[in-house]
């Protein structure tokens, strides 16, 4: 079974940053509950040469490398629907 | 000049400090807009090259093109932007679209990483410049364009903050309306520059004009620009040039001595004759000779020659008795052939001036000016010939350029109708048709601060050069080509009256006086 790896890049602890952080939360202990899930968050304020590493525009920004394909999600990720639907997850086996 | 207080950025941009006064608002963003094509990326790459040049970081922000990209197109421009990198001068902060990854929205978001980005370059080099190209990109690729606004204006509070002075380029979709897309300049007002790139009669144009510095002065109007190989934006700032030249009453040889005593004494060494003509009247002649003049006397002379080859110069040269070739290994002269047509009268203009000022002349001649005249709009000409002139004469040289008249007798050129009040002196030469003889005419029309003959005069050419004669007498209407002749018999019997009635007053005189 494929590891989810997931990278979160926020700008301080900010209302849009909290709603991210719940909704990733959420979706990794109820709707990714069974699989082998890696979540980093960044705080590009502290670590802003890793955020022109990766070229981050945008806060909160979400990046799954794992399963391929890429992606990159901008937003407060208001709702966990959607965001498995934007990351095609859970992966099919 | 109004003692303002707002602290001026030079930019080092050739030119655009004389129209901005010394240059940017210091600790200020300045918006520079354009259309696609307008020379943004240049403006806002060379503002940083130029800071870096008097030891002044930068930052630039690419929102468009890739870094790699950039160093590749600005190295043609003499500017290395990698060696930069490595030295700690010059930072990235590529925000350049990663065409392989999409983004997706989903909920609010802010521009954070972006600012966070932009201040730890501009802290981690310690940066004085920054630039931002070009907005309209980043409006492009995120939906709400709101959220946008707010952040940039967001960003350049943050500029402010850190006391860095910014160019930030955004798109105009016509050359003349609104200031630029996605009403950028609702939070970038305070100063804004305006680059175009116009297209007039067929050619190319392309001006920038500072539209507003707020709370300071600068030159109003718009100017040429151009962009040049190895150096970038050069902007002319034609009216801005101070016309104050100081003029000397000091003569120098036109090289030929009747010629010298037609203009009273010689030419003015920091004046400008204009000689205009019709073709094979003998322009090219009087150039050549006013250069061997200078060669002569030790003095460097520069020959700009647009309409004959170099070969078919320097054989008329020897045609005349003398010797270019000798001249240019002596090191007094220099022959520059040039097509008009090779590039824009702005590139041309700048060009002349590198080799002016790499040369050092005493003397400059153009032949002609007509030749460059075909190349470009009426507006264009006259400010090349403004340029031209007010640099000339700010060098303390004596200029002569040629003009060539469309008709073949009498008529006027338009390069005349142009450029006749810039010039300070007029020579004509002019085909006279003289009882189904072609003979040539010479007259000094005007010179500025002397007095002159007036008389048109008989000249011929010969193997040693031109050769000015008698006035003509039995002739009038040279000038117009509406030739009159004057019987001679006519002619004899007035000047027989004039020499009677002095005759005759003397006949009265003297035996009053016995």
């Amino acid at each position: 079974m494929s590891k989810i790896v997931l990278h979160l890049y926020i700008a301080g602890q900010t209302p849009r940053a909290e709603r991210a952080i719940n909704t990733l939360r959420q979706m990794i202990e109820h709707d990714l509950a069974g699989y082998e899930c890696e979540l980093t968050i960044i705080d590009v304020l502290a670590n802003p040469q890793q955020a022109e590493e990766q070229k981050i525009l945008a806060t909160p920004t979400l990046i799954k490398s794992l399963p391929l394909p890429h992606r990159r999600v901008i937003g407060d990720l208001s709702n966990v629907k959607d965001l498995l639907n934007v990351l095609n997850l859970p992966p099919q086996s | 000049m109004c003692a303002d207080q707002i602290e001026r950025l030079p930019t080092g941009i050739t030119g655009f400090d004389h129209i901005a006064n010394g240059g940017l608002p210091k600790g200020r963003t300045t918006l520079v807009s354009g259309t696609a094509g307008s020379a943004k990326t240049v403006f806002a790459a060379q503002f940083l090259a130029a800071g870096i040049k008097r030891g002044e970081p930068g930052v630039f922000v690419t929102f468009e093109e890739t870094p790699e990209a950039l160093r590749r197109n600005m190295l043609g421009f003499g500017w290395d932007i990698a060696r930069w990198e490595a030295e700690g001068k010059w930072a990235f902060v590529d925000v350049s679209p990663q065409p392989e990854e999409e983004l997706v929205e989903l909920g609010a978001y802010d521009l954070g990483a972006l600012l966070a980005r932009i201040e730890h370059a501009v802290r981690s080099i310690g940066a004085v410049r920054l630039s931002m190209d070009s907005l309209g990109a980043i409006f492009t690729r995120l939906n709400d364009s709101r959220v946008v606004r707010n952040e940039l204006l967001r960003i350049v509070s943050t500029l402010r903050r850190l006391g860095v002075t910014a160019v930030l380029t955004a798109e105009r979709t016509q050359e003349y309306g609104e200031i630029a897309r996605y009403g950028v300049e609702e939070f970038v007002s305070d100063d804004v520059v305006i680059l175009r790139n116009l297209l007039e009669d067929e050619k190319r144009r392309r001006t920038v004009e500072i539209l507003k510095f707020r709370g300071t002065s600068h030159q109003k109007g718009s100017f040429p620009f151009t962009v040049i190989p190895g150096e970038g934006i050069h902007v002319i700032p034609l009216s801005a040039i101070e016309l104050k030249q100081r003029s000397s009453s000091v003569r120098t040889t036109s090289g030929n001595a009747e010629l010298d005593r037609m203009c009273g004494g010689g030419f003015f060494r920091d004046s400008i004759v204009l000689v205009s003509g019709a073709t094979g009247t003998g322009k090219t002649l009087m150039a050549t000779t006013f250069m061997a003049a200078g060669v002569r006397q030790n003095e460097r002379s520069l020959l700009f020659a647009f309409e004959e080859s170099r070969d078919q110069l320097f054989r008329n040269a020897i045609g005349w008795g003398i010797d270019f070739e000798q001249m240019e290994r002596d090191g007094l002269l220099r022959v520059i052939c040039n097509y008009p047509e090779v590039t824009s009268l702005e590139d041309q203009l700048i060009f002349m001036k590198a080799e002016i000022d790499r040369f050092r002349p005493q003397r400059v001649a153009v032949d002609s000016l007509s030749a460059l005249e075909r190349v470009a709009t009426i507006k264009g000409f006259r400010e090349f010939v403004i340029g031209l002139t007010s640099f000339i004469k700010h060098q303390e040289m004596a200029g002569l350029y040629t003009a060539t008249t469309p008709t073949l007798l009498g008529g006027s050129s338009i390069t005349e109708a142009h450029i006749s009040t810039i010039t300070d002196s007029i020579i004509l030469l002019r085909y006279v048709e003289l009882f189904g003889e072609m003979r040539r005419g010479l007259t000094v029309l005007k010179m500025r601060g002397s007095s002159h003959d007036k008389d048109i005069r008989e000249f011929t050419i010969d193997s040693r050069g031109m050769h000015i004669g008698r006035p003509f007498r039995n002739i009038s209407g040279i000038l117009s080509g509406q030739f009159t002749h004057i019987a001679p018999s006519e002619i004899d019997r007035l000047s027989a009256m004039f020499r009677d009635d002095e005759s005759s007053d003397a006949a009265q005189d003297k035996p009053s006086a016995s």
